[in-house]
C-alpha cells in the first residue's frame, strides 16, 4: 500500500502550526494596538465645539491663568467649565461683533448653556479629583500637555488606565512645586535649570526634587495609589 | 459601562427644557453655612457706606493668598503693578484707573470689595469667580501695591537702598518711578509690608 502522505506533510504541519501562532498573536497585537491609538481613545485630536475656543490665545498669549476661567479646580473635583458670563467679561468690549463669538452672546442673551463637546473624558467606573493632584503637586501640563500652545483643544494623553499609572507608580518622575502646578512654561530640574523650593533648596535633577516633594507633600504609598479601590470605588 | 446613568458635573440631562443636570438653585434658598449673617463680610458696607477695616487679621498668608489671587483674576487688565495696563486693556479693553489715583488712594478698603462684589463701569462682577475670603485679601493686597508705589524714603528699611532703576529682568513702563517701592527687593510689595493703612483688623 502506497503511503497516504506525501513526505512533505511533516514540514506542512509543522508550518501550519507555528503559522497559527504567528497569526493569532499578530491579531491580538494588531487589536491592542488599535484600542491605544487615537482612533480609539482620541488621543491628539482635536474636537469640534460651537465656538473655535483657542487656549493658545488666552492663555499663551494673553497670559490668563487656568484658573480664571476653571475656578473650581483647586476645591472640587471638577475643574469647572466657565459660565457664559466669563467668557462676557472680556467679550462685552473686546471683539463684541465677531461672528465667530455669535454663539456667546446668544447664550447671554437667552439663558441657554453652550453645550461643548469633552475633550477629556474619564470613564465613569473611574473616580477622578482634580484638586488632590493639583495640590499634591502635579501641574496642569503633567497630563493636558501644552495647553497654551493649542489652538483647539486635544487631550493631550491617551487617559487610560495603563497612562495613569505611568506616574501612580512612579510619582517623583512628574512632581512639581506647588506654586509651580499652573506654570504652563515650567521646566523640570535638570543641569541647565534649577529648580528652588520656598526654604531655598536648589534641584537639579527631577527624581531627587520628586522625592522630596513626595515626602512633603505627604503623598502616599506606592501601594496605596497604585491600590484598585484609590480609583474604581 | 463607559457611561454610567449618572450626571457627572454640568453633564447633559434631557429631561429639562434647558438640558441643564445641575438645577438653578429656587430664589430664597439659603444653603447650609451661606446664612451670610456678618453683612460687612459679604457686602463690605457699613449701611450704605463702604467701611475701611478687614473683617480679619492681616498675616502674611493672607497677603500672599491676595497676591497670588489679584494675579490670576485682577492682573489681566489692572496689570500686575495696579497701574491698569494688562494684557486685556492692551487688547481693547477700557483702561481702568491706576490704583495710584489720589481718589482710589483715599478709598476705604470696603469699596474695593464691593466693586469686586458688584463691579463698576466696565468692570464685570466678580462674586461668582473669587469668594468673599479671597476679595477681603485682594483688597488688602491692592492696598500694599498702592504702598509700593507710593513710598517715601522714610519707608525704606534702614540699610536698603532706594534703586534708581529696575532690577535686571523686570520691565516698569516708563517713566520710571523712583520714588515706587523698586528697593533691591524686586517684589512690587513683600506680603510682611501687610499692614497697610485701613489694612488692620477691627480689635
Amino acid at each position: 500500500m502506497a503511503q497516504v502522505f506525501h513526505r512533505s506533510a511533516n514540514t506542512i504541519a509543522r508550518a501550519s502550526i507555528i503559522g497559527v501562532v504567528v497569526v493569532v498573536s499578530v491579531l491580538l497585537w494588531a487589536a491592542l494596538e488599535v484600542q491605544r491609538s487615537p482612533y480609539a481613545t482620541y488621543q491628539n485630536v482635536a474636537q469640534a465645539q460651537p465656538v473655535p475656543f483657542s487656549h493658545q490665545h488666552h492663555v499663551g498669549g494673553d497670559g490668563i491663568d487656568c484658573r480664571y476661567c476653571h475656578t473650581s479646580v483647586e476645591n472640587s473635583s471638577f475643574a469647572g467649565i466657565p459660565p457664559t458670563k466669563t467668557c462676557m467679561n472680556c467679550h462685552s468690549q473686546i471683539w463684541t461683533n465677531a461672528p465667530m463669538l455669535e454663539p456667546v452672546r446668544e447664550s447671554y442673551r437667552t439663558g441657554q448653556s453652550l453645550i461643548w463637546t469633552r475633550v477629556n473624558d474619564l470613564p465613569d467606573f473611574v473616580y477622578f479629583d482634580h484638586s488632590i493632584h493639583i495640590n499634591k503637586g502635579v501641574g496642569c501640563a503633567s497630563c493636558h500637555g501644552p495647553v497654551d500652545k493649542m489652538p483647539l483643544t486635544y487631550a493631550a494623553n491617551s487617559l487610560q488606565m495603563e497612562w495613569c499609572l505611568n506616574c501612580h507608580r512612579a510619582p517623583e518622575k512628574f512632581l512639581r512645586p506647588r506654586d509651580q502646578v499652573f506654570n504652563m512654561r515650567y521646566e523640570p530640574p535638570s543641569s541647565q535649570n534649577k529648580v528652588k523650593l520656598d526654604d531655598g533648596s536648589v534641584f537639579t535633577d527631577q527624581i531627587a526634587l520628586g522625592n522630596e516633594l513626595k515626602h512633603r507633600y505627604n503623598i502616599r504609598s506606592i501601594e496605596g495609589i497604585t491600590s484598585c479601590s484609590t480609583c474604581h470605588r | 459601562m463607559q457611561n454610567q446613568p449618572y450626571y457627572r458635573p454640568l453633564r447633559e440631562n434631557d429631561f429639562y427644557a434647558d438640558k441643564r443636570s445641575a438645577r438653578p438653585i429656587i430664589q430664597g434658598t439659603v444653603a447650609r453655612g451661606h446664612l451670610e449673617a456678618d453683612t460687612y463680610f459679604y457686602t463690605g458696607k457699613i449701611g450704605s457706606n463702604d467701611g475701611d477695616y478687614m473683617p480679619f487679621p492681616v498675616t502674611a498668608e493672607v497677603m500672599a493668598r491676595g497676591q497670588q489671587r489679584f494675579n490670576i483674576y485682577c492682573a489681566p487688565c489692572h496689570s500686575e503693578l495696579g497701574d491698569g495696563n494688562g494684557m486685556i486693556v492692551q487688547r481693547g479693553f477700557k483702561h481702568p484707573p491706576s490704583y495710584n489715583t489720589e481718589r482710589l488712594r483715599k478709598a476705604p478698603i470696603g469699596y474695593f470689595f464691593d466693586v469686586m462684589t458688584n463691579g463698576f463701569g466696565a468692570m464685570p462682577d466678580y462674586a461668582e469667580q473669587v469668594p468673599p475670603q479671597d476679595r477681603w485679601a485682594i483688597a488688602a493686597y491692592i492696598r500694599a501695591l498702592q504702598l509700593s508705589q507710593h513710598a517715601t524714603e522714610s519707608d525704606v528699611l534702614p540699610g536698603e537702598q532706594i534703586a534708581q532703576q529696575p532690577p535686571p529682568g523686570v520691565n516698569v513702563s516708563p517713566p520710571f518711578d523712583t520714588q515706587g517701592a523698586t528697593t533691591a527687593a524686586p517684589a512690587p510689595a513683600k506680603p510682611n509690608a501687610a499692614p497697610a493703612n485701613g489694612g488692620e483688623a477691627k480689635p
